[in-house]
């Protein structure tokens, strides 16, 4: 049993942040727990994602669904494709037990996302819930907190 | 024959009705900028128009802004109990009286430029060193009676509509018997009220406002557009085995695929004055014990008879002419609201059944997540085929918008109530009508032309 070390962790978040930016989809699948969420609020410091709505709630069937669509011959939001790239700050470690096999960061990111003269740029908190599974690291949980969560958004449609 | 809108020129009621013919609109209807100042100044006006819910403003002072086509507007609550409508702008030098999104301002209105005060009704409470304007015969003046309220107000079951007009016609006779579906939602809860639940989605559009009006009775489209949200949702459950019980996805996202003839069963049907939805047909299979309690509390409240009558009927998507959409079964309300000819702002609201359990709402709030957000897989295939028709209709290849299907041998009477086959685009041009009635009322009307158009 592998204990992990402060390097460690924070270098997860930057291979993630790589794979979401390198369209490597099937790959960052692999990486949640099948009972976890990918939850985006709506609402500034919103507590709930369950009685109120937020941008996202997303279950392993949903962030399949969003994969699998956007390799669709006829996803027609997707032609041409989006890409994005994170810029991310180092993130802070709040959380490491090794003995619970428990982990959380929580990391400032810039994201960019952009198709054809559109080009968005979203500041934002990610925070990660990491459980030791054997001997690698698997997301449990990832939140997103936009800073302009409520703002009016266009198409929103890779994922921070 | 072009008859697209001359710039520079003094618009008249002619003008706009030649661009609606019974099968086929003029595409300057979502992209002139000139016929868009005339849905501000006109339409808009002439109509009743949804501004918010009574519990956004639950006691005296509270306060929300919104808009009433390109009207900034405060809705708030006054010492009488009574929702009033006003326009956000200080009678002084224009200040907007408030600029966040919703708030309490105790009992009175303060601008903060000038300090002039009002009552939560807009009246004109005090002026600072007023000495200073007497003698000047300004008691004379629309500045001293205040914030302008807009033209009239009406509460119905807690959801606020106002006219901007001083006169016009009457939230009755707007309305008329399409309120039913604002009643039936409001029905279904045990004590007959709504709760507004958290901030709504906030979805910005370059298209015209009325394409996605449009899009809500538009039943050919979603198993085309959707097939890349809907159509791969259900390929990866019956990879999957269809297991049960579904996962979300599934119960929501899904059902858009459906084919041609659930569509067409299930029906539209139209109002006067350009309202309509989707979903005749009455559910006779309603799933009464889906979730616990909530069925006993329905019959508790209206008796057995009546509680099945409620949740027995399922339409889906009710349009309020000109601009709001609603969702009874789900208690969902989304408001399209202009904000140039090629940008909308969506708006898209849940309430909390009062008295029901969490489930439902829950459910509520799982359904405007999954289809109403800017991240919403469906939301994309929607928001691109608006975006792209009102680039393609920058096109002078064609001028002409065709919203001919099912349309009858016979010219279509839409002052009359009428149901037909959902695949129908009746609800087009009811809404059509609707939109040249109401803004050519208040639109000069030229002298009977001589010779050739």
């Amino acid at each position: 049993m592998t204990d992990f070390t402060h390097d460690e962790i924070i270098d997860f978040i930057y291979a993630e942040a790589r794979m979401l930016d390198e369209g490597r989809y099937d790959e960052w699948l692999e990486l949640w727990l099948d009972d976890a969420h990918y939850w985006m609020p709506l609402d500034y410091k919103q507590d709930d994602p369950h009685l109120t709505t937020s941008l996202l709630y997303e279950d392993m069937f949903m962030l399949k669904l969003r994969v699998r669509r956007l390799k669709g011959a006829r996803t027609y939001s997707q032609k041409p494709k989006s890409r994005c790239s994170h810029v991310i700050q180092r993130p802070f470690v709040d959380l490491l037990d090794n003995e619970a096999g428990r982990y959380q960061t929580n990391t400032s990111m810039h994201y960019v996302e952009t198709r054809l003269d559109d080009q968005i740029l979203l500041a934002l908190t990610a925070t990660h819930d990491l459980t030791r599974v054997d001997s690698a690291l698997r997301i449990a949980g990832k939140r997103v907190d936009l800073l302009n969560c409520d703002a009016a958004f266009g198409n929103i449609q890779l994922l921070p | 024959m072009t008859v697209q809108l001359q710039a520079n020129k003094a618009f008249d009621a002619q003008d706009i009705e030649r661009l609606v013919q019974d099968h086929q609109v003029h595409r300057d209807v979502y992209t002139s900028q000139d016929v868009y100042a005339l849905e501000m100044q006109h339409l808009f006006a002439n109509v009743w128009v949804f501004v918010g819910h009574e519990s956004q403003t639950p006691k005296h002072g509270d306060y929300f802004t919104t808009q009433i086509g390109s009207q900034p507007v405060i809705q708030v609550r006054h010492s009488d109990g009574g929702i009033k409508v006003l326009h956000n702008r200080c009678p002084h030098k224009g200040t907007k009286i408030a600029i966040d999104r919703h708030g309490n301002t105790g009992t009175f209105f303060r601008c903060p430029y000038h300090a002039w005060s009002f009552e939560t009704d807009g009246r004109l409470k005090a002026v600072p060193l007023e000495s200073g304007y007497s003698d000047t015969s300004f008691e004379t003046t629309e500045n001293a009676n205040g914030i302008k309220p807009v033209g009239a107000v009406h509460n119905h079951r807690g959801f606020v509509f106002a006219r901007l007009a001083d006169s016009g016609i009457s939230f009755d006779d707007f309305f008329g018997d399409s309120l039913s579906s604002i009643d039936n939602m409001v029905d279904r809860s045990p004590e007959g009220r709504l709760e507004v639940a958290g901030p709504p989605l906030r979805y910005m559009h370059k298209c015209n406002w009325k394409m996605l009006v449009e899009n809500q009775t538009d039943t050919c489209h979603p198993m085309v557009a959707h097939q890349s949200s809907a159509g791969t949702a259900v390929r990866i459950w019956e990879e999957l085995g269809n297991p049960e019980p579904r996962p979300p996805a599934m119960q929501i996202i899904a059902p858009f695929m459906s084919p041609y003839e659930f569509f067409e069963k299930m029906g539209i049907r139209t109002w006067p004055n350009g309202h309509g939805h989707t979903g005749v047909s009455h559910s006779i299979h309603s799933d009464y014990d889906s979730i616990p309690g909530y069925f006993e509390a329905m019959c508790f409240t209206y008796g057995e008879t009546r509680a099945k009558a409620i949740l027995d009927e399922n339409r889906h998507n009710t349009i309020y002419f000109p601009n709001i959409m609603v969702k009874g079964p789900i208690q969902q309300l989304r408001n399209f609201i202009p904000i140039g000819p090629d940008k909308t702002l969506v708006e898209s609201y849940i309430y909390r059944l009062v008295g029901a359990p969490d489930e439902l709402l829950a459910r509520t709030a799982m359904y405007n997540r999954m289809i109403n957000a800017p991240t919403s897989i469906v939301g994309h295939d929607d928001l691109e085929m608006y975006e792209r028709a009102q680039e393609g209709l920058l096109s002078d290849g064609l001028e002409w918008v065709n919203l001919q299907r099912l349309h009858p041998s016979a010219p279509e009477d839409f002052s009359q109530e009428a149901v037909e086959n959902g695949t129908t685009e009746r609800q087009m041009r009811n809404q059509f009508d609707a939109w040249k009635t109401f803004m050519t009322s208040t639109m000069p009307r030229s002298a009977s032309r001589n010779g050739s158009e």
